[in-house]
């Protein structure tokens, strides 16, 4: 197989992530379209965007289902066919896929993909009851086993089998607000201390408050288009060379391992290939750090480092922001924020402002190829893609 | 382990209960822990399936598990739902049975400081239904002291 550009981003945008108070889920999304149409003053979204797939979670946070058609209107897309996509926190990364798919079907030249989430209207233990949905029902949450819990449960196995600390998961969380501070749509902008990670209360033991990524409002889109006809509208379009995703278990301990999620390391695999290249060809990378620990196995389990090897790479800071391979240089899920369903497209927002150098205080110069990893509940969906600037 | 035989006669659940989960549930209730083995790949499943997924069989036996295995990994939840809250700081564990089948739930009467992986846990079983829906019973681990 040779290297194709499968479908090209030719904008994008992205709300500012945060509590955006008395603003619901389509005005959110609306911030993100405008900024994805200014950008690109040749494009007629009316006329040229052809339909929408939307990543959204949960109905229960706004009591409002049937995302889809809500968004296109809202984004003045109507009559375009819109389709609402759940895959929990991989929901838009899934519909970044599927976009890319409607493309490559030949059915369309030009479609919006995007994602929204509003959160913070609603109290922690309510977040975390919506949350826990999409985990396994009759065993998990029956057991009051909750999304801290999961991957709590990772944790331990992770530290037991290979030794990993919980100092190393706090010095992810650390490198994420030092990157988060430097976006200026990041949920928090603020640099934090081991100290202060260490010593927060702890939610499910060994993961603490500043372990956990943060509760935010927030959308995200791009614009992709055949790459036949990306430079009618831009000068600097990003390709998408590789596309992966790939199914687990929905209960965590359903599955052989605890300590890796067989799914990101499946469409890993098949997002390099895709795209013929390997972990060491990336220059920067986005993942899905709903929680440290999930960092540092997504580092084996892209194949920056052997498995259990993840904490060494963050000790040697390999993944700083000046490090070899940055990784989430956005802030991450941890300091940029996680409206869930908007995480997976704000992720590929993010190398996409990378690889078209307007990244400001946090670029990361030169960068020619990056891969973003979103990650759907305790690992039962995940997808990877891999961008190539054009 | 022993193939399960059911009385037909007595008061207690029949071998040709459906493979459902519900079935695994109601069996809790008789204080038993019931896994399910395809007929014809000989692989186990905790909870029960309509179709074996190793080879798309729907035949199965029930098999009744002896309930002891080794605590593979654990947490200890502060922070939960509105329904668990109350019982936090709670632990749970994902054991590893004898018979090779992971199963998750609440450790009780344990010390966190005193929880270790490897550690030999015994599932109990406690038959008080609850009343929000599912009306189903429940199971929990605690130390097998007899194998420590
Ligand atoms: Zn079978």
């Amino acid at each position: 197989m040779t290297q194709k550009n499968l479908v090209s981003i030719i904008s994008s945008g992205l709300s500012k992530f945060g509590r955006l108070e008395g603003k619901c889920s389509r005005e959110i999304f609306v911030e993100a379209a405008k900024e994805a149409f200014e950008k690109c003053p040749n494009l007629d979204p009316v006329k040229d965007i052809e339909a929408l797939f939307i990543g959204h979670m949960g109905e229960s946070f706004e009591h409002q289902g049937h995302t889809g058609p809500i968004l296109a209107d809202w984004a003045g897309l109507l009559p375009r066919p819109a389709i609402r996509i759940e895959s929990a926190c991989a929901s838009s990364g899934v519909a970044l896929r599927m976009g890319i798919m409607a493309i490559l079907s030949g059915m369309y030249n030009i479609v919006m993909v995007g994602g929204v989430e509003k959160m913070t209207h609603r109290t922690t233990m309510d977040v975390t009851e919506f949350l826990t949905m999409a985990s396994d029902f009759p065993f998990e949450q029956w057991n009051g086993i909750t999304f801290p819990g999961l991957y709590a449960l990772m944790a331990t196995a992770h530290m037991h089998k290979y030794g990993t600390t919980e100092e190393q998961m706090a010095r992810v969380a650390v490198k994420n607000h030092h990157n988060g501070a430097l976006n200026p749509k990041a949920h928090i902008q603020k640099e934090i201390t081991l100290e202060k990670v260490m010593s927060s209360r702890v939610i499910a033991w060994p993961l603490k408050l500043y372990d956990c990524s943060l509760i935010s409002d927030g959308a995200s889109c791009l614009i992709l288009t055949n790459p036949n006809i990306a430079k009618t509208f831009t000068d600097i379009p990003v390709h998408i060379i590789g596309t992966g995703q790939a199914s687990d278990t929905i209960g965590l301990y359903e599955r052989d391992e605890l300590t890796t999620l067989k799914a990101g390391r499946l469409a890993g695999r098949e997002a390099y290939k895709m795209a013929q290249v390997t972990p060491k060809d990336l220059d920067i990378i986005e993942v899905h750090d709903c929680f440290t620990i999930a960092e540092i196995i997504a580092y084996e389990d892209l194949g920056l480092c052997k498995p259990g090897k993840g904490g060494n790479l963050i000790d040697q800071n390999v993944t700083n922001l000046n490090g070899e391979i940055p990784v989430n240089t956005s802030g991450g899920l941890k300091a940029k924020g996680h409206p869930v369903g908007a995480t997976g497209t704000a992720q590929a927002y993010e190398i996409y402002l990378q690889l078209i150098g307007q990244a400001e205080k946090r670029q990361v110069s030169g960068a020619e190829i990056g891969l973003s990893y979103n990650v759907g509940g305790s690992g039962a969906s995940a997808t990877v893609h891999i961008f190539k600037r054009g | 382990m022993r193939r399960y035989t059911f009385l037909r006669g007595d008061n207690n659940m029949l071998e040709d209960s459906p493979f459902t989960i519900e079935s695994f549930y109601k069996f809790l209730g008789e204080r038993k822990l019931m896994a399910t083995k395809c007929c014809k790949c000989e692989t186990l499943f905790l909870p029960p399936r309509p179709m074996c997924t190793k080879c798309l069989s729907t035949n199965f036996n029930w098999v009744k598990l002896e309930g002891k295995g080794e605590l593979i990994s654990y947490t200890v939840i502060h922070f939960s739902t509105e329904q668990f809250q109350s019982k936090t700081p709670y632990i749970i564990g994902i054991v590893k049975l004898n018979a090779g089948l992971n199963l998750p739930g609440i450790i009780r009467d344990m010390n966190p400081k005193q929880i270790r992986v490897g550690m030999n846990l015994l599932v109990d079983f406690d038959t008080s239904i609850p009343l929000q829906w599912p009306q189903w019973p429940r199971y929990f681990f605690k130390l097998d002291t007899l194998s420590s």
